[in-house]
């Protein structure tokens, strides 16, 4: 029986966190540390003809202002206007966007320079005081004009239709094909990015808001051509981040050359406005769906294609259409996702990439097809249930889909559902019901930690891996205190710091999988090494017992098979003159996997409620279930889950990133203009989770769930508000201006 | 933000006084525009003259009526009893603003100055007549969602964003002014804010120096059917779409005299006299609302993308009357 | 820029945090200044994972300038004088005018729990108690604070007994990366002094009436003013309903259990899945 995991446990970080004791990045105390502002260019694309920085240098505490005229050359490439060679695994050659490299302007708000001062005020006073003039060129900012233009990313093999889609499609006795929009949007973590940085002779210290320090370890070091070793990188706290944080951006280089130049600690902070040009954003997508389908709600052909925009400097794919192949069973599929170029700086991964965009698409296509079909939505999903992956034909790993169909229609009461739409109300309110299935990977990627136990019965476990916030910190606690058989108050747990073992970034819904694996396997090997200690001892109980039979409980190493054969931990060390014990452990995928095909699922439940005058909408109720293996910590999963739904509110009735093209300049980067759910806006959510007990994905028998919980809101919502209004929405995010 | 010299008014006429003898000076109340308008740097006040320890934040029965201190911050403004009883017209539109801290913050002389937050205002690489008079408008061809849709010029069709003075001009308020000169004045809230014509540079009629001291409210034979109404595009801390305060006062079924203000739809907050016009004499009625609801944007002119707006402006007047007379 | 840090204005420390103090070695011979420096940031940094963050800033505050550093001559502007209340210490400051609250406490006080999240009023993040009611510090010049009482999430705790909000949004998970939660608290704690005085809100019915009990609606609204990305909102709402009435928020996950799904699955006709 377990003692902890899958037990709702209070966050072990929390009482640093809610007494302000947590640090982040740019909140570490460092003596005589400088502050640096950066300077925003004005035009989209060009270069840069002269720049005056003399002004600015006279401000009163003013030490330096960088620009491409006095910053030395980082990094292994100066950005340039080349295509760059794709990229997406984060082994691949580092071709981050590195600033200040040339007058070369490529984005609007691009970083043109770093004011450098005694202190933050004068830093942003003298900011303003850089005069620069520029010889524009006309660029492209508006991913409709260039749509056309888009091309299949080098990324991977262009995908292969299935079947024969046209014919299919032609063939098909029900039709539907509509076309959905999504804007840029931006992440909009609460804790703005920043980083201190500071040399000691060689060395590197970096404290840095980041979901990897080893990749910013290898993008660090391989700008300033120092060895990796001499670049640690610390950042224990992350004030969220939701993936605007795992490519290394643009400004812990800057920061770290300033320091280096100016010898001396030097701390940059992005200002909310320089966050939506300072890391990357969901980019703007275009979808045009075609749905085939027999009179009995059968899918005969999917054509789903997508087109998204990227920089002109880089090649960025999230992969919009890619889980459109596994979702449903269908012989005829065609699902490419293309790109285009813009001159804006480079989009990146933001919470459920591709996949909340793709299915945003494809579920509400499929409730348009149920319409037209006339077949409840649900029952139309049902029809279509992929037993198997119809992309591979492999069995699942585990997926229970159709229960979380099922019981969440129970719970919601979908039966009570009238088909037709403006026939359910509250009062003056119409009421709308929608569903839509989430999907994302159940990914494990290698992964190390440490576990050092002491005679004393305490523990420390360390890994590289950041905390965003979904409670990896209580996780690896749990894991170990689990494993070890010690207490949870026994464990103390670091992380985000280079001086841990390697681990993968914090992203992708993959952290749990991988590094809970890495804790995992080291508190089996603690067992195995104490027990070959054990066994050094000719008396020892022990002996004979195979090493899968034993475990440890409260300072005993037992036999699982029999409890009463066992030895005292703290006696074996002692015999063997150890205080501690410390095992590293690297977790891998195990070859098994690839026998099967692995994925985690959810179906969600939303009711809506419109002011039909108005326009206004309120999403009343939620339901999650979720299928997404075993469940470790189900509090800090809940609390996953709600906050895919508030992203999801957020994506489908608020978020979008505005450009005035004419300038190709964001309009809005702030808090203000770029709204984002508040706590007004967010009323019941509930999640059950439907547990798959999955052997193969993982020794924990655990699959991501950080952005699964997003991935069918916008549609469901957007569904339900369908439902209620008859008014289709293709377009996000959905303003009450479109529901008059 | 640009190095200034910051003093601590202690009275009110040697507050107006430092202010009206350096041309680049302001004064400083809650803080909360003028502050991020200079981090911002589209305010560049080379002295700022706080004005937070004056003792201008009473609240009182004054003339029949109540007059509310310029310093008094929103939050005591919209609880003080005297309020709520009187005037829940002001109270509704006062909570409708901003977040408790901002209001804990605001001032009511601050709230009426408060800034347009025109996307194109706030970013100084962007063309903005109103910050920079000359270098033209970035919204009137550009992103004008959430600008005007009635009496804006080619120079400048931002909105007044407010709440608190929408339901001050429904409630007939006057500003008492005292000069730089240490002479007071008053101007009736309807002639405070402006429109936009050639010089959006000038949100008011406030002249450099002049000191709000209080705002005051006549009698008022509304308390009963009143209702602040705000459309946005989230639940809370947002600015409006289009707001409404309406006002009716009821004889037997029949409106009296009513008072429709539109906030969000123009440079300044806009009573539409037609609309009260419509209203006066006929029955409180959803036909009735309707007819002053159309009157009142019959002149409406949207921009590219706020046609919605008119349809909106119209709904909302119906919904607000309709909530003011307790019909809905 | 002239920062004088008095005597007086020196953090408290708890005996415990003067004893790791004391225990440092690399502290034993360091002058007054950087000891100084070091308690100004204990004061903000210890607690359950104080150890290694502390290890970390314990190195850096022993770091001397390196040889050739490069400074500016200090000649800042507009200095302004001024003695205000933090968590019940004075503090003495000379700050350009310029400063705002936030910056002048996680900058120049080594308090770094109140965040700044948007420098311009629009998030949250950055709220404190300044006499009591909750304001935004980046939007408040730390000039306009003399004389007044400022209570930050440093100074809610009383030794290491939780203020009964803190311990609530650990219970209720009212967070997730943590990086709103202390304005959030000072928020709620401010709130519910405002309930107590009857305080109306946007969504309260009938202005004229009062009512000292909120309803979650109620806390919605009024808990607005601070984003949270996290989302964390459900248990923000729950965990300041129980400090407030005392009642309890159910529960709102669950597993699905076996015979549940014994049951969905006979229902479909699909016993294995
Ligand atoms: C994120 C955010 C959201 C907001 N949402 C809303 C909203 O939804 N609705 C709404 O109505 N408001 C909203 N506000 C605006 C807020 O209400 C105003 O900023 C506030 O009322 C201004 O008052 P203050 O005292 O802080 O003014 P300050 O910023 O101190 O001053 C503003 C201007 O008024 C001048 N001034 C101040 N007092 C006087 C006086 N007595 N005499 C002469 N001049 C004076 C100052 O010189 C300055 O130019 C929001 C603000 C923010 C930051
Ligand atoms: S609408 Fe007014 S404030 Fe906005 S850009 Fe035009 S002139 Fe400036
Ligand atoms: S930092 Fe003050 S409101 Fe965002
Ligand atoms: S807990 Fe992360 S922003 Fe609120």
């Amino acid at each position: 029986m377990a003692r902890y995991i899958g037990k709702e446990m209070s966050r072990v970080d929390g009482v640093a966190k809610v007494t302000g004791k947590a640090k982040y990045a740019a909140e570490f105390a460092v003596p005589n540390v400088a502050y640096g502002f950066i300077v925003n260019g004005s035009i989209a694309k060009g270069a840069i003809t002269a720049i005056d920085t003399q002004e600015a240098e006279r401000v009163a505490g003013v030490i330096r202002v960088f620009t491409h005229l006095n910053t030395p050359k980082l990094g292994p490439k100066p950005a340039s206007n080349e295509q760059a060679p794709p990229r997406g695994a984060q082994e691949e050659e580092d071709k981050s966007f590195r600033a200040l490299q040339s007058e070369r302007i490529f984005f609007n708000a691009q970083p043109i320079a770093l004011v450098i001062a005694e202190t933050y005020e004068a830093a942003r006073f003298a900011a303003r005081l850089v005069k620069v003039t520029y010889s524009p060129e006309p660029h492209v900012t508006d991913t409709e004009t260039v749509r056309e233009g888009a091309r299949q990313p080098k990324q991977g093999p262009p995908p292969k239709p299935r079947g024969n889609p046209e014919e299919a499609m032609r063939n098909a006795p029900v039709k539907i094909e509509a076309e959905y929009r999504i804007p840029i949007e931006h992440h909009n973590p609460m804790e703005p990015h920043g980083a201190i940085a500071l040399w000691q002779d060689e060395k590197l210290t970096i404290f840095d808001k980041t979901q990897g320090v080893y990749s910013l370890r290898e993008h660090l070091a391989s700008t300033f051509g120092v060895p990796p070793e001499n670049v640690s990188v610390v950042s224990p706290f992350v004030g969220g981040a939701f993936g605007s944080s795992l490519r290394p951006n643009y400004y812990p280089a800057l920061t770290a050359m300033a320091a280096r130049e100016l010898k001396r600690p030097v701390k940059v902070v992005y200002t909310r406005t320089q966050m939506y040009t300072g890391h990357g954003y969901r980019p703007y997508t275009i979808q045009k769906i075609a749905l085939g389908a027999e009179q009995s709600g059968k899918l005969s052909a999917m054509i789903h294609e997508a087109v998204h925009n990227t920089s002109a400097t880089e090649e960025f794919n999230d992969n919009t259409t890619n889980f459109t192949r596994q979702v449903y069973a269908c012989p005829n599929l065609f699902a490419p996702t293309r790109i285009t170029n813009t001159d804006l700086s480079t989009p990146v991964w933001m919470r459920a990439p591709g996949a909340v965009s793709g299915m945003f698409a494809l579920e509400c296509a499929m409730d348009e097809l149920a319409y037209e079909l006339n077949i409840d939505p649900l029952e139309l999903r049902l029809i279509n249930y992929a037993d198997v992956d119809p992309e591979s034909g492999k069995p699942w790993s585990s997926k229970a889909l159709r229960e979380c169909y099922r019981l969440g229609a129970e719970k919601f009461g979908w039966k009570d559902r009238k088909m037709e739409p403006r026939s359910m109300r509250d009062g003056r309110f119409l009421v709308g019901w929608g569903t839509a299935t989430g999907v994302w990977g159940a990914f494990q990627r290698p992964a190390s930690a440490t576990i050092t136990l002491r005679a004393n019965g305490t523990a420390n476990v360390a890994s590289a891996t950041s905390d965003i916030g979904p409670g990896t910190y209580t996780m690896m606690a749990m894991i170990a205190a689990e494993y070890l058989g010690v207490k949870l108050e026994q464990v103390n747990c670091e992380l985000g710091d280079t001086k841990f073992p390697r681990a993968p970034s914090q992203g992708g819904s993959q952290t749990t999988s991988s590094v809970g694996s890495a804790v995992y396997g080291c508190a089996l090997a603690i067992g195995a090494k104490l027990l070959e200690l054990a066994n050094q001892d000719a008396k020892s109980p022990l002996k004979d017992t195979a090493a899968d039979d034993i475990e440890m409980l409260d300072g005993r190493l037992q036999r699982k098979s029999d409890t009463s054969r066992f030895v005292r931990i703290a006696d074996v060390m002692k015999r063997h003159r150890l205080a501690e014990m410390t095992e590293t452990h690297e977790s891998k995928p195990s070859p098994e996997r690839q026998k099967y095909a692995l994925l985690a699922h959810g179906a969600q439940f939303v009711e809506v409620k419109v002011d039909p005058d108005l326009g206004t909408v309120h999403v009343t109720r939620v339901n999650e279930l979720t299928a997404c293996g075993k469940i470790i910590n189900p509090k800090a999963s809940h609390s996953q889950e709600i906050g895919g739904v508030v992203w999801g509110i957020g994506m489908a009735l608020q978020e979008a990133t505005e450009i005035d093209h004419r300038y190709g300049r964001i309009m809005n980067p702030n808090l203000q203009h770029y709204h984002v759910p508040v706590n007004a806006d967010i009323h019941a959510i509930e999640t059950s989770f439907v547990e798959e007990d999955d052997k193969i994905v993982n020794p924990l028998g655990v699959k991501g769930m950080g952005e699964l919980g997003m991935v069918g809101i916008p549609a469901a919502i957007a569904n339900a508000v369908f439902h209620a209004t008859g008014k289709r929405v293709r377009e996000l995010p959905i303003t009450p201006d479109k529901l008059l | 933000m640009r190095p200034f010299k910051y003093t601590r008014a202690t009275e009110p006429n040697g507050a107006a006084a430092a202010v009206g003898a350096n041309p680049q000076a302001k004064f400083l109340a809650g803080g909360t525009n003028i502050l991020d308008l200079m981090k911002e740097d589209v305010e560049r006040p080379n002295e700022l003259v706080d004005l937070t320890r004056l003792k201008l934040a009473e609240i009182k029965e004054a003339g029949g009526g109540v007059s509310i201190g310029a310093l008094a911050t929103n939050t005591d403004t919209a609880n003080h009893p005297l309020i709520r009883q009187n005037y829940p017209l002001l109270t509704q539109a006062i909570v409708a603003g901003a977040s408790g801290q901002l209001r804990n913050m605001a001032t009511n002389g601050g709230n009426l100055l408060q800034r347009t937050r025109c996307q194109y205002f706030y970013d100084t690489a962007m063309p903005c007549n109103k910050r920079e008079p000359g270098s033209g408008c970035g919204a009137l061809e550009g992103l004008n969602r959430m600008h005007a849709i009635l009496g804006w010029s080619d120079k400048c069709v931002a909105t007044y964003p407010g709440d608190m003075a929408n339901a001050l001009l429904a409630l007939d308020a006057v500003v008492r002014i005292k000069g730089a000169d240490g002479v007071e004045r008053t101007i009736p809230l309807s002639e405070f804010h402006r429109l936009p014509g050639d010089t959006p540079q000038q949100d008011t009629n406030l002249q450099h120096g002049e000191l709000i001291l209080a705002i005051e409210l006549p009698k008022s034979n509304f308390a009963k059917n009143s209702y602040y109404l705000k459309v946005r595009d989230r639940a809370s801390y947002a600015f409006a779409l289009v707001a409404v305060a309406a006002a009716v006062e009821l004889e037997a079924g029949a409106i009296k005299q009513a008072r429709v203000v539109l906030g969000s739809v123009a440079h300044k907050p806009w009573r539409s006299q037609e609309a009260e016009a419509a209203l006066a004499g006929k029955p409180a009625s959803a036909e009735s609302f309707g007819r002053a609801a159309e009157a009142a944007i019959a002149d409406a002119k949207p921009l590219a993308h706020n046609a919605y707006k008119v349809e909106l402006a119209k709904r909302a007047i119906v919904r607000a009357l309709m909530r003011a007379s307790k019909l809905a | 820029m002239n920062e004088e840090f008095h005597e007086n204005s020196e953090p408290e420390l708890s005996a415990d945090e003067e004893a790791l103090l004391n225990e440092m070695p690399a502290l034993a011979d360091v002058g007054l200044t950087r000891r100084r420096f070091l308690k100004q940031t204990l004061a903000g940094s210890l607690g359950l994972f104080a150890l290694d963050l502390l290890a970390h800033e314990q190195a850096l505050a022993a770091l001397s300038p390196s040889p050739g550093a490069v400074f500016a001559d200090k000649t800042a502007e507009n200095l302004v004088k001024l003695a205000l209340k933090v968590n019940g210490v004075t503090k003495r400051l000379e700050v350009d005018s310029r400063v705002v609250l936030l910056d002048a406490l996680r900058e120049r006080l080594g308090l770094t729990g109140s965040k700044k999240g948007c420098d311009q009023g629009q998030c949250g993040a950055c709220t404190v108690l300044v006499n009591g009611r909750r304001v935004l510090s980046c939007l408040t010049l730390a000039a306009t604070c003399e004389g007044k009482d400022v209570t930050t999430i440093e100074g809610l705790a009383k030794g290491d007994q939780l203020h009964p909000m803190q311990a609530a949004f650990i219970k209720y998970d009212g967070f997730q990366c943590g990086y709103c939660t202390p304005g959030q608290i000072c928020s709620a704690v401010a709130l519910l002094e405002e309930a107590r005085r009857g305080d109306v809100s946007h969504v309260t019915e009938d202005v004229s009436a009062t009512t000292t009990q909120l309803t979650n609606e109620q806390i919605s609204e009024r808990m607005s003013g601070n984003i949270c990305r996290c989302g964390a909102y459900p248990g923000i709402v729950a965990a300041i309903q129980e400090v407030h009435s005392g009642k309890k928020t159910a529960q709102t996950w669950g597993f699905v259990d076996d015979q549940q799904l014994a049951r969905v699955r006979k229902e479909d006709g699909n016993a294995a899945v």
